[in-house]
């Protein structure tokens, strides 16, 4: 069955170069600089990214990033933490928006 | 749960394990493990000195962890037996380039012989490296192993034991239902007579193996969350972490191939492969020896039934200092368990 998503895509990140290379070189020198060790460790960097991978919800992320919080010595308890802030954040974006339909609430409302 | 052996499961078989390494291997004939090491100088791949003699006291064992590459468990009875020790502390008497003598199993403490064995290497060799490879469960298995802390301090033993993870659910789904809390018990037991404590001189390290399809995380950051975890949470010490990674043999390649992890798992070696890690390999300076005391590279090696190619001297009877010298070490594509990453031995990462 054909779907839009094949894990095995994923292998071929790198491939995006042969549209496109010298802006794949420059996206792929700076990720690999993004995720080294820095003022973040990279462990953190890779809990981060997975929390962004849930908020985007990108399949491949996630199976990247599952991968590599597991690789950066993360468990399961800390990762689903990782999950529940984007979770957070997300639902927290719908929710403050309630404020601006509150206002318009009073100003259309006798 | 029962050993592959037990089930007549064939991958207890190595000729059906070797051919499941070779035949389905994702780099094909091309990236067979030979060929890597052939493109960094290194084919063949000789010893270095020899300074590690690991033996194997038997593949019995009070636990059934799902990725063991012994197959070991209660159920297997093959275990050295004295005469084979004999032939043992012969070579520890008379090869002076030994430094360390490293006792795995099973639980090596299960052989009744282990002690008199541990008591008589250490009367020989007084300065040498006694390590034991212990399950930490072994300890309170019994009452008659209860006192294995104090017998391990009276002869200088360095305990090496494995603990996947310092959350019951990462340790128990590996090692078995409750192992983990034992674990802990005995690690305590350990401490308390001085092992893991600053000034002791007493070692007590730990190994973590990944639980699963995936690589170990930095040996240096993993060790220091282990530091802090089991200190906070347990009030336990220890002295050094080994990360080790899991090798497609025996449990843990059945466990590869029935997730459907098996391809993408070798891959995922293949495209670590890093040279220094090769150069560094554990058994350039090692000899294993399986419970009936035939001579092995390693002893994963061991499991795989690969013998030393030394022709008239695979057997601890035949010892041949200066031909297991300059053998060709016996490689296939597990090998690139030990070559991934920051590298992995007994002794945790190598580079």
């Amino acid at each position: 069955m054909k779907t839009y998503y094949n894990p095995e895509d994923l292998k071929k990140f790198g491939s995006i170069g042969e549209l496109q290379k010298s802006m794949a070189d420059k996206f792929f020198s700076y990720y690999n600089e993004v995720f080294a060790e820095g003022a973040l460790t990279a462990r953190e960097k890779s809990l981060i990214a997975l929390a962004v991978a849930h908020a985007l919800q990108c399949p491949y992320c996630i199976d990247a990033y599952t991968t590599d919080t597991l690789e950066k010595g993360c468990d399961e308890e800390q990762m689903m933490e990782a999950v529940h802030v984007a979770a957070a954040i997300r639902g927290g974006a719908s929710l403050v928006h309630s404020t601006q339909m509150m206002n318009k609430i009073k100003e259309i409302s006798m | 749960m029962k050993s592959l052996k037990a089930q007549q499961h064939s991958l207890s078989d190595p000729t059906v394990e070797l051919d499941v390494l070779e035949q389905r291997h994702p780099g094909g004939t091309e990236g067979h493990f030979h060929h890597f090491l052939e493109r960094i100088g290194m084919y063949p791949l000789r010893p270095t000195a020899l300074e590690i003699f690991q033996a194997n006291l038997g593949k019995m064992c009070n636990q059934t962890c799902k990725h063991c590459h012994v197959d070991a468990g209660p159920d297997r009875k093959e275990i050295m037996d004295r005469d084979t020790m004999s032939l043992c502390l012969d070579v520890i008497r008379r090869e002076r380039s030994l430094n360390c003598v490293d006792l795995t199993g099973g639980a090596p403490e299960m052989n009744p012989d282990f002690r008199w064995f541990v008591e008589e290497i250490r009367a020989l060799r007084p300065d040498i490296k006694i390590i034991v490879r212990c399950n930490l469960t072994i300890i309170l298995a019994n009452p008659r192993f209860r006192d294995l802390p104090e017998f391990y301090k009276e002869n200088g033993v360095e305990v090496v034991s494995s603990l996947p993870y310092f959350t019951a659910m990462k340790t128990d789904s590996q090692r078995g239902e409750g192992v983990f809390g034992k674990s802990l018990e005995a690690l305590q037991l350990l401490n308390a007579v001085g092992y893991g404590k600053e000034g002791s001189g007493l070692t007590l390290n730990l190994v973590y193996n990944p639980s699963g399809a995936f690589l170990p995380a930095s040996q240096a950051g993993l060790e220091a969350e282990f530091k802090k975890k089991l200190w906070d949470r347990f009030g336990v010490a220890f002295n050094s972490l080994f990360t080790i990674t899991n090798l497609p043999i025996s449990r843990f390649l059945d466990y590869l191939i029935n997730s459907g992890n098996y391809e993408s798992y070798m891959e995922k070696l293949l495209d670590s492969f890093n040279p220094a890690a090769a150069a560094g390999v554990m058994c350039r300076n090692t000899i294993s020896v399986g419970w009936d005391g035939y001579l092995y590279d390693c002893d994963f090696n061991q499991m795989l039934d690969l013998k030393v190619a030394v022709p008239g001297g695979v057997h601890l009877r035949d010892w041949d200092s200066q031909a297991l010298s300059t053998r060709a070490i016996e490689v296939n594509n597990h090998c690139f368990g030990c070559t991934a990453g920051a590298g992995s031995s007994c002794g945790g990462a190598t580079v």
